[in-house]
């Protein structure tokens, strides 16, 4: 069978905890051997200056199949993953109809093997029809291959709910990925409610809002025993809310943006549609609390929320304009400029957040390099400066607030299952 | 019916603006630019001239998705007396309601041979947006919250006609500031041209913030009330607030509304400004607003004169390079 051998990459394996300058062998779709000098019939890939690493992971994806195949398909969003170096990708169920069957669970995994680029998991409802009344079938979901379960879009509102919700999914060893929004804090809400949105004059989103949200839920999960994790945080306040949780016991996982270490609300001045998500971009104090989030752990996953909207829709006046950008094909990109570059984290610490830690969390065999394991690698090359062009993008929608920003660090070949599915 | 030309004097170098969208960015020279110019419509608007022929051939549109009466006639009037044709577009009476986008709205009445769009929105950022996407001149006729330049314009306007100056005057916007595109406009304006901005009203509606851009700001109008050269009342917006911010209207006026007992402890020469329209007894009480402090009428005369001024000015790029040129 094919095999392929990656020549003298630095193999970044943090579920290994490998950092270190090798040959890779790839044999039958799986990762066969280290530092093997040479072998026959065999693709090579010279890696030399460039760093190999676990396919990445993005948990928090918006594939908008079925429903609104208008802004992106599970064949374009799943070639929007391979051209940012993502192997696997987990979505989400705020589709048309929502992920809250095994048929539409079905209908996912199949599409995604007929396209065949990326591994693509299935988060399902928490509830029927994502309407926060009664809990979706979840067993059975987890039969057809749910990984998690998220009424995300919207938060799961009742607190009841949300209680049985992580009682129910603790006997499957399934987290519940909660929206963290009290909605009563952020009716009108287009931005974050700071000094920008003062000037502006648009709807604000306070921090609070979030803040309640989670402090609601880690109460929950406290109580319950459940599994909680916290879906795209972005304020100061629910970084420290997981913090202490975690430090106590809870079972509490969390992730972010690039966006939100990246951006901050004073974006929004421009009036630009592209700069309008939900949790919104905040100042940069909450800014710094997501890279010190990050930093010491309190922050498990680095997620794009890929949201793609088609171009009519974002066109329009702010507050009619729907929240959310697209991120698969510049995370990696803003991870090595924002994050590696200026020292905030190592490699190590970086990939785990896009690796390791994100299969941990929706329970897959994925993100590792060790022997036997699927042969799901990235080669990155750390060096290359590289514009971004919405032009060459591989999403059917362009919504990007970075177009034109020059970043550092890209994906050169991405490889699923063994077989090469980007090379540039 | 008079039409005789008037001696506007050139076009002042520091003018380059094809859109009017705010008054946050303006310099002191923009600024004194559009007044100077405002005070000489206003000369001949007194004077009882009618028609300033300087824009025939120009055609205004007013594109309003919001209601309003003054604004949009003010609007009309101060393009039709400089011999532009203006024309209404209202959101109501539009194709809005069928689902065509607001970008796709103003290109099609720009394509009908509109040069100058005058829009009120109830999304800031909406005059900017068809900035960035149509031709013509575009004027702020008031984004949601955000700015109504030309109502700060004419507030500033009538202020230094009866002071002479902004330079070192205490200027106190009073009421809904949170919801006010007149409070954010004034407060850019004025203090540019280097007066003392207090914005005072209950806490739900004045956020302790704007002291972080040089503003300051009480909750007692009583407290404020001895040092205040101006005062702008502003009015209450019920219809863009959910949830009342404050118990009742009662409790509102009890603390904030400019009665005959207030005006006893306030400067004698205090200047009373409101941009309306006012909810009489609720922001003012009909004595105060009639009365000699009040500059409320001479308000709404300059709002024309300020327009004409405006339109003037951001066509003054049309008139330099005329289309096909």
């Amino acid at each position: 069978m094919s095999k392929i051998l990656i020549q003298n990459g630095r193999v970044i394996d943090p579920s290994q905890k490998m950092d270190r300058v090798t040959n890779l062998l790839i044999e039958d779709g799986r990762i066969a051997a280290y530092d093997v000098a040479s072998a026959d019939d065999c693709e090579f890939i010279d890696a030399s200056g460039k760093i190999v690493a676990p396919g990445l992971i993005d948990i928090h994806v918006h594939l908008r199949d079925p429903g609104r195949e208008e802004d992106e398909t599970i064949e374009t969003g799943t070639a929007a993953a391979l051209a940012g170096g993502f192997t696997s990708i987990a979505c989400c169920p705020n589709t048309e109809p929502p992920i809250d069957s095994q048929g539409t669970v079905e209908y996912i995994k199949q599409k995604a093997a007929r396209a065949g680029n990326c591994n693509v998991y299935v988060i399902a409802c928490v509830s029927k029809n994502r309407e926060g009344k009664e809990l979706a079938e979840i067993g059975q979901l987890i039969e057809a291959g749910a990984v998690g379960f998220s009424d995300d879009g919207t938060p799961v509102y009742n607190a009841e709910l949300m209680r049985r919700a992580f009682e129910y999914c603790l006997m499957f060893g399934r987290p519940v990925m909660n929206h963290s929004e009290i909605l009563e804090l952020t009716r009108d809400g287009v931005m974050h409610e700071g000094l920008a949105q003062l000037v502006l004059g648009l709807g604000g989103i306070p921090a609070a809002a979030e803040d309640v949200m989670v402090s609601r839920d880690v109460a929950l999960a406290e109580a319950t025993g459940g599994w909680l994790h916290v879906m795209h945080v972005s304020s100061g306040g629910s970084i420290h809310i997981i913090r202490r949780a975690k430090k106590r016991g809870v079972r509490v996982t969390a992730e972010v943006t690039p966006h939100h270490f990246t951006l901050t609300d004073e974006c929004l001045r421009t009036f630009d549609s592209n700069f309008k998500m939900n949790p919104p971009l905040r100042g940069q104090g909450h800014v710094d609390a997501c890279i010190e989030g990050l930093q010491d752990g309190t922050i498990d996953c680095i997620v794009t929320d890929h949201a793609p909207h088609a171009k009519e829709k974002k066109m329009q006046e702010l507050d009619r304009a729907p929240f959310g950008i697209i991120g698969l094909e510049t995370a990696l990109g803003l991870v090595v400029t924002r994050l590696i570059e200026p020292g905030h984290l190592d490699w190590s610490q970086a990939l785990e957040k896009l690796t390791i830690n994100p299969a941990r969390v929706i329970g897959v065999e994925k993100g590792t390099l060790a022997i036997g394991a699927d042969a799901d690698v990235v080669v990155i090359d750390p060096h290359v400066e590289w514009t971004v062009d919405p032009a060459e993008f591989k999403s059917k929608s362009t919504n990007t607030p970075f177009a034109g920003w020059e970043l550092k660090g890209r994906a050169v070949k991405v490889i699923v299952g063994g077989r090469v599915k980007l090379s540039r | 019916m008079s039409e005789h030309p008037i001696e506007l004097g050139p076009l002042p170098q520091c003018w380059k603006r094809r859109h009017l969208l705010g008054l946050e960015d303006l310099t002191a020279e923009e600024l004194t630019a559009v007044l100077d110019k405002a005070d000489l419509f206003k000369q001949a608007l007194v004077a009882g001239t009618r028609r300033v022929p300087l824009l025939s051939g120009i055609t205004n549109c007013n594109l309003f998705f919001e209601n309003s009466t003054r604004t949009r006639t003010s609007f009309s009037l101060a393009a039709r007396r400089l011999g532009a044709d203006s024309i209404d577009f209202s959101a109501s009476t539009s194709s809005l309601s069928k689902g065509e986008t607001v970008i796709d709205t103003a290109k099609n009445i720009e394509a009908m041979g509109a040069d100058v769009m005058v829009v009120r929105h109830r999304t800031p950022g909406t005059p900017h947006l068809l900035a960035q996407n149509l031709d013509c001149c575009v004027i702020n006729a008031g984004d949601g919250p955000h700015e109504h330049p030309t109502q700060g314009l004419l507030d500033i306007l009538t202020i230094r006609q009866r002071r002479g100056t902004l330079q070192g005057l205490t200027v106190a916007l009073v009421g809904d500031i949170a919801h006010s595109r007149t409070a954010r406009s004034n407060i850019w304006g004025l203090k540019t041209l280097g007066a003392h901005v207090i914005v005072c009203g209950p806490s739900t509606l004045v956020s302790p913030r704007w002291k972080e851009l040089d503003v300051e700001f009480s909750y007692s109008l009583d407290d404020i009330l001895p040092r205040v050269d101006v005062l702008n009342l502003l009015r209450i917006q019920f219809e863009r607030q959910h949830d009342r911010p404050f118990p009742s209207v009662r409790e509102y006026a009890h603390l904030y509304a400019m009665n005959r007992d207030r005006l006893a402890r306030a400067k004698d020469d205090i200047l009373i400004l409101a941009p309306g329209p006012i909810n009489r007894g609720v922001e003012v009480t009909p004595d105060v607003a009639d009365g000699p402090q009040s500059a409320i009428l001479e308000q709404v005369t300059n709002g024309v004169a300020v327009r004409m001024a405006v339109l003037w000015l951001v066509t003054s790029v049309l008139r330099a390079a005329p289309v096909g040129s």
